[in-house]
């Protein structure tokens, strides 16, 4: 009975979801697709950072994988589209777990500053090794799709890996993780496994990030270049996931539309233009939210429940 | 006091089960520095990149060692450190526009950079100091995106020439060729380190300094008031930074938004690689990765200028994995 | 002889946890004044109420001046040592450097301070150079004393100085803070585990329990008191 508001909330935005391709135009449909595909992105950040307290500023990298997956696959092999999302969660899956590893010895700004070396580095390889990978010109897949086809998958997408991350959350791993982010010297102590949870948690993550990946280059015309994923990408991820906060849907979903539209909408700012009204209102705003709201969304939440319940 | 000498000899044994490891690392030092001089000796080549690389080892020390100060002090790392420096040595620019000279301009920019440093702590820093980890790094974030967005908002993003303190002149030294510029990079980089230096070393400001960031609590017991001692870190961090801004520029040819981007991810790996707590160690580490850096594009084919990032990247890993606490850095107890 | 310092109703809490449920106490000036109870008493919490470093409610006077709303930097300069649980010594700095930090908030040379610091300890003078980290235990404790003492307090808090010290040191440690008193005239008031040697050196006491005064007199009738002497005196 408890899951009855959630499951009332749920229905609601699917049945939004389902609505809206038919009100809006097409601009604001592929902008909702976008929101939909950060809402992937930050969904699975959130299982690392949230759940697991782990801090990553490198799935921008993983999004790099992941999109790049789906384009020499198209380019080369002219697979299904969708088939090459599945590839990319799978190798992303693998990758994630294997940068997990050495994330194993290290926490906090230790993990933080080689994600973020991460972020910064990985752009850079498809420079080096540009026959494979296209180099600053990039990969093309061989076919584009429309808006709305982008919108349908990736809200078809989030709400298929929305439950997935339920399941597996609500479960033992869920709670594992949850030890992790409390405590590690306790979580050890119980018997959790560290290393496992730590690992998986980076796999899910990445493997999460990888199939936003796909969608977003898909969403850019199906062209993946060095220049999308850049580290300003694995900052607005992580920004997402803080401002999501710990454990609310509607968490994710604020966040993902904070980093999905408010950089658009800045740029119409008067004044300060085009071009830098993006960096300036967005960076001023993600600092004010900060400063306002360090436990993210959820935190407000969890907040006013805390009143209400007074 | 009976037990007097017992621990005169305690205290010699502690500090010998230090140097154990201090050992290693004092060899390794040593004996780089010896291959670096035959090195230089042998080839003109070798040379040329070793001075390249320790002017450049130079700007990472600095931006390496605000982000040491920064972390001793407050224990959080600052992402906005790099573009703090590109901001300040904007306002260099802008001042030297407006007619001053260079160095006018110059001493100008580090006492607004100590100005800005010390507001950012405590408008910024203070009120999320005792949030989660994650708060404050995000704050950090968002401050890099905003100073980015600022500085293309203000100057705009095409390249800006300023002009080059040291002229363009060069040494001539047995054959190698040693631009001014370079010495001017280390000698300035040094002198404000070694001030840096003699401030915590001989000043009462530096002692509190100090206390405030090994022991806030037992700080304030003795009438440090630590919440100053922490902006006034961040300030000499800003200084520093905008040295290494000031000291990068000319060097790059060419003033850009982009100019720290990179620099900022080389000062990570040079303070990570000396410790994150250790002052001498960023400096060490940041003359290591420079003269690395440029002896490895140079000489190894595989490794062209676009792989210097994820080398670095790579260094960064290697040593979190060997030695988290770096090169100078005691080791961490974690008990797990 | 007047009150140095006074405490009314003072309450304390971490958090939703009360420590203090409203603790009156008065210390002469130039005496020594010990503070006892069991583990979990609020002795600790008492001096840290005095120093500011835990949020308190009530009033505490310090020379006719009420100080409940200072924090542990102005207390301090007020002219209130606090040597804390643990020592609160600077184990990367050396022993110059931490005898320094006593003189922190002193205006004008502390030569002359820091030259009679080294009458009581004459051994620190040798050691000036070694990291404190590097003292034994004993040593460090010591060393707590002579840089509270640099700081030239009024009052000196003194929290649990003889925990994990041999009884030579913990000895002498008293002595030394009881010629402090004599010859200085410097208020004391210590918090110890260890009731007989602080009843030994002390002029008066406390007795706490659960956040609470329950006893209360000279060092002489606490020592008579019966409820004492079977609880902390142990006959």
């Amino acid at each position: 009975m408890r899951h009855l508001p959630a499951l009332a909330s749920l229905l609601v935005v699917a049945g939004v979801l389902v609505a809206l391709p038919f009100i809006l135009s097409d601009y604001h449909v592929s902008l909702v697709a976008q929101v939909g595909i950060f809402f992937i992105a930050v969904l699975g950040l959130n299982i690392l950072t949230g759940y697991t307290g782990q801090i990553s500023i490198g799935h921008g990298a993983f999004m790099a994988i992941g999109g790049y997956t789906t384009a020499v696959l198209s380019r080369d092999h002219h697979t299904n589209l969708v088939v090459t999302m599945l590839v990319a969660f799978a190798i992303c899956f693998v990758v994630g777990l294997i940068v997990g590893l050495p994330a194993l010895r290290l926490s906090g700004v230790y993990l933080a500053l080689v994600t973020f070396a991460l972020a910064v580095s990985i752009p850079q390889i498809p420079l080096q090794y540009s026959t494979f990978l296209g180099g600053s010109g990039g990969v093309q897949t061989s076919k584009t799709v429309s808006n709305l086809w982008i919108y349908a998958a990736a809200w078809t997408a989030s709400a298929i890996l929305f439950v997935l991350a339920w399941l597996i959350l609500r479960g033992r791993t869920g709670r594992a993780f949850r030890a992790v982010r409390d405590s590690e010297i306790a979580a050890v102590a119980s018997g959790v496994e560290l290393p496992v949870y730590k690992t998986l948690a980076f796999g899910i993550s990445a493997a999460y990030a990888g199939v936003a990946g796909s969608l977003f280059v898909l969403a850019t015309n199906g062209f993946a270049q060095p220049s999308e994923f850049d580290v300003f990408l694995s900052l607005e991820l992580l920004i997402g996931a803080a401002i999501a906060g710990l454990g609310s849907l509607w968490g994710i979903l604020v966040g993902a539309a904070f980093v999905g539209l408010l950089p658009q909408v800045s740029s119409s700012v008067p004044v300060i233009g085009v071009e830098h009204g993006r960096d300036v209102v967005f960076g001023a705003a993600v600092v004010l939210v900060m400063l306002l709201l360090p436990d993210g969304f959820a935190g407000l939440l969890a907040r006013l429940r805390a009143l209400r319940n007074a | 006091m009976a037990s007097a000498q017992g621990s005169a000899v305690a205290g010699f044994r502690a500090r010998g089960a230090e140097l154990a490891p201090a050992g290693a690392v004092a060899v390794f030092l040593v004996g780089g520095a010896i291959f670096l001089l035959v090195g230089c000796l042998q080839s003109t080549t070798f040379a040329r990149l070793t001075v390249e690389g320790l002017a450049s080892g130079a700007v990472f020390s600095s931006l390496a060692l605000a982000l040491v100060l920064v972390y001793r002090a407050s224990h959080i790392v600052n992402f906005a450190q790099g573009e703090l420096a590109m901001l300040t040595t904007y306002v260099a620019y802008q001042l030297i526009q407006w007619g001053l000279s260079y160095w006018e301009a110059f001493f100008a920019t580090l006492a607004i950079a100590f100005v800005l440093g010390t507001v950012l702590q405590v408008a910024l820093i203070r009120p999320v100091l005792h949030r989660s980890v994650i708060a404050t790094v995000i704050v950090t974030v968002g401050l890099f995106i905003l100073i980015d967005g600022v500085v293309n908002w203000i100057w705009g993003g095409d390249f800006k020439f300023m002009p080059s303190p040291f002229g363009t002149a060069s040494f001539d030294v047995g054959g190698v060729v040693i631009p001014h510029l370079y010495v001017g990079m280390v000698a300035v980089v040094l002198a404000c380190v070694a001030l840096v230096w003699a401030l915590f070393r001989f000043t009462k400001l530096g002692l509190g300094m100090r206390a405030a960031a090994l022991r806030p609590a037992a700080a304030a017991l003795v009438g440090v008031r630590v919440d100053r001692m922490l902006a006034v870190g961040w300030g000499l961090a800003a200084v520093l930074g905008a040295v290494a801004g000031l000291m990068a520029e000319p060097s790059q040819l060419f003033l850009s938004p982009t100019l720290m981007q990179s620099i900022l991810v080389y000062a990570f790996a040079a303070a990570v690689l000396g410790g994150l707590e250790s002052p001498a160690g960023a400096v060490v580490g940041g003359l290591t990765i420079g003269v690395s850096l440029s002896l490895v594009v140079g000489y190894v084919p595989a490794i062209s200028s676009e792989l210097q990032l994820p080398f670095a990247f790579a260094v960064l890993l290697i040593v979190l994995l060997i030695k988290p606490s770096g090169l100078f850095g005691r080791r961490e107890v974690r008990r797990v | 002889m007047t009150a140095l310092l006074e405490l009314e109703d003072v309450e304390a809490r971490y958090g939703p946890v009360h420590a203090l449920h409203g603790i009156s106490l008065s210390v002469e000036e130039g005496s020594i004044v010990a503070v006892l109870g069991p583990n979990g008493a609020g002795k600790t919490t008492t001096l840290r109420a005095i120093s500011g470093t835990v949020r308190r409610t009530g009033r505490i006077v310090l020379s006719g001046r009420p100080v409940q709303r200072l924090g542990p930097a102005a207390v301090g300069r007020l002219g209130v040592a606090h040597v804390p649980e643990g020592r609160g010594t600077f184990s990367e700095l050396t022993v110059w450097e931490n005898l320094k930090l006593g003189a922190y908030s002193r205006r004008g040379s502390i030569e002359p301070d820091l030259q009679r610091v080294l009458t009581y300890f004459p051994w620190l003078s040798d050691r000036r150079r070694q990291e404190a980290g590097t003292l034994s235990g004993g040593e460090q404790q010591m060393l707590a004393l002579a840089r509270a003492f640099v700081q030239r307090p009024r009052l000196l808090l003194l929290d649990e100085p003889s925990l994990g010290l041999a009884p030579v040191l913990v000895a002498e440690l008293f002595r030394i803070v009881r010629e402090l008193n004599e010859r200085e005239g410097l208020t004391v008031l210590v918090v110890e585990q260890n009731a007989h040697l602080a009843l030994q050196a002390a002029h008066a006491g406390y007795v706490l329990e659960a956040g609470r005064v329950v006893l209360a007199g000279t060092s002489a009738e606490l020592r008579a008191d019966d409820a004492v002497r079977r609880s902390y005196l142990g006959y």
